[in-house]
């Protein structure tokens, strides 16, 4: 007998429900230790209170009436509804305020390679913490997650969400063709990013630097010649680096053309990969004005990680089979420099 | 180290074949087994991979391959372009020039009977391999339209009198002048591309940019 369930949804069975559980339970250990505690929210929030958030591409995709005619959706990440718990429970509460979920978001993406739309997520948001110091906390928690699953040779990327866009604003490029400029850069599209800035008449240096700047990638060596208006961002990297143990600053590689596809974020970001999955683990940055948004200004940051790619990668490395990448001899921290 | 820095490269079969396996070359690569044995997939020895252009993304999307040659109209076809919409979440670094071909809309030849069907019943049909792109087409230009996707010779489609329109690649148009057909719209020029899977291009940074960068001297040589 066939009884379907929605497309991109999945049950899990016994055998796995028990890997992913030893996943969790260990991540919850590791946030715990650094003094994050675990809340739960509904699944289902009102429309217009997730809608403060700016989530881009990752809205709200499945919306349902209630009784009484209110539009209720399901939530896509546990950003916004730990924004809205902050501005409301924690009202008057002295930060930091550190918390950690496990929980289940929604998102309207096409069912394909590990994509759910039903997906598992787990993360922290350390509320009041300004950058560099909390920036550095968060991958420093991040890390040491990692470690404690047993993960081996992922590493993660950082850049920063305001970098592109001060670049353009120094260049002068004119407000309509930024969004594009952005959008091309979020799909990493470089050809379509030369020929924008082709038919927006930039050219020599000012479209050398919007082409070859976001295409930068590696290790701290990139932090010393940053062009000028980069400056602001990369110090602001630099800072954060500092502040790293070595065996977490070993697993950082330096992206400048890292965008995150969610609105929200405002300085540094982050997204982790390992060689044995094709499509990154998680990722997570700084978000300095969705508090305010809810009516409580504080500073954030915050990381989530899709427990079923995790669970993927590391099935990958014990493995050791993997993909084209994990063939490869830098999989070990530092090779790629 | 190789000429392609330890890296696994997805190479098409078919069209672009030639034009990829000569920058291969041109790269210091020995390509003499690629170029002769057309029925192996898998040459572990030079990196290389080939199959099929439209599973070339899939193939680099997967991380089965690092870097990959296809034409823009797979990527038009498969990957996302525009934010929000899904598909073959793969990064696309370089244009290489060769390949060059016209995603076309053509009708029969005389009078056109998708205008003429648009006038009266407000809808064209329009067969096509590149569905996704047709669609697009359409709507970006204010139509109403019936999309019929076939698999074989798109041009027996308007011939029949199936549909009104195809909308088909083109490299010199013989094909569609001997089926009678005539090119209305052009919607996109496209050439090949090289792409690669996206965390392959933060793990492999160094060697990627290194080929990258002599491909890049190799297109703008040819371009010349």
């Amino acid at each position: 007998m066939i009884h379907p369930i929605p497309s991109g949804t999945r049950d899990v069975l016994p055998q796995e429900t028990g890997e992913v559980r030893a996943i969790t339970d260990t991540l919850r250990t590791a946030f715990d230790r650094h003094g994050y505690g675990e809340i739960y929210t509904p699944a289902l929030e009102y429309e217009s209170v997730l809608a403060r958030a700016d989530m881009a591409e990752a809205q709200p995709a499945y919306r349902v009436f209630d009784e009484s005619g209110a539009v209720l959706a399901l939530r896509s990440d546990m950003t916004a509804p730990i924004a809205r718990v902050v501005a409301t429970r924690y009202a008057s509460s002295e930060p930091p305020l550190r918390f950690c979920y496990f929980a289940h978001c929604y998102r309207g993406v096409r069912p394909q390679r590990g994509q759910l739309r039903e997906l598992l997520q787990a993360g922290i948001e350390l509320i009041g913490s300004p950058a560099p110091e909390g920036t550095a906390e968060a991958l420093t928690v991040l890390c040491r997650s990692l470690d404690a699953v047993g993960l081996k040779d992922y590493r993660v990327g950082m850049g920063d969400a305001s970098l592109f866009p001060a670049l353009m604003a120094s260049l002068q490029v004119r407000e309509p063709v930024r969004l594009g400029l952005l959008q091309a850069l979020a799909r990493r599209d470089f050809v379509e990013l030369g020929r924008l800035l082709h038919d927006a008449g930039l050219a020599g240096d000012a479209a050398e630097l919007l082409i070859d700047v976001p295409q930068r990638r590696g290790g701290a060596e990139l932090l010393a010649d940053a062009p000028d208006p980069a400056v602001e961002a990369v110090t602001g990297m630099r800072r954060v680096y500092e502040l790293l143990d070595a065996d977490v600053a070993a697993r950082v590689i330096f992206d400048f053309g890292l965008v995150r596809n969610i609105g929200y974020y405002t300085g540094a970001v982050f997204e982790v990969y390992d060689p044995a999955l094709g499509a990154p683990i998680g990722g997570g940055g700084r978000y300095d004005e969705l508090l305010g948004r809810f009516g409580r200004s504080l500073p954030a940051v915050g990381f989530a990680l899709d427990v079923d790619q995790l669970h993927q990668a590391l099935a990958g490395e014990e493995r050791g089979t993997g993909l084209a990448l994990a063939g490869s001899a830098d999989g070990a921290p530092g090779a790629v420099r | 180290m190789s000429a392609t820095h330890g890296l696994t490269i997805a190479v098409p079969r078919g069209a672009l074949f030639d034009g990829t396996v000569d920058l291969l070359a041109a790269l210091g690569l020995d390509t003499d087994e690629l170029r002769e044995n057309d029925r192996k997939l898998l040459f572990e020895d030079i990196g290389v991979i080939t199959m099929r252009p439209s599973d070339v993304p899939t193939y680099v999307e997967a991380g089965a391959a690092d870097l990959g040659v296809t034409g823009k109209d797979v990527l038009l076809e498969q990957a996302a372009q525009r934010p929000g919409e899904g598909g073959r979440d793969v990064y696309e670094l370089l244009d290489l020039g060769f390949g060059r071909c016209t995603m076309v809309m053509a009708s029969k030849d005389g009078p056109d009977p998708a205008v003429e069907r648009l006038r009266r019943l407000g809808v064209m049909r329009v067969a096509t391999k590149y569905p996704r792109i047709a669609a697009r087409h359409l709507e970006e230009t204010g139509r109403q339209g019936e999309i019929v996707e076939v698999k074989g010779s798109v041009e027996l489609a308007p011939l029949t009198g199936m549909v009104d329109a195809i909308v088909d690649l083109t490299a010199t148009g013989t094909t569609l002048r001997e089926n009678n057909l005539v090119v209305r719209e052009e919607i996109v020029v496209c050439t090949a591309r090289l792409i690669a899977n996206p965390v392959a291009h933060k793990l492999k940074a160094a060697q990627i940019d290194a080929l990258l960068e002599q491909l890049r001297g190799l297109v703008a040589a040819s371009a010349s």
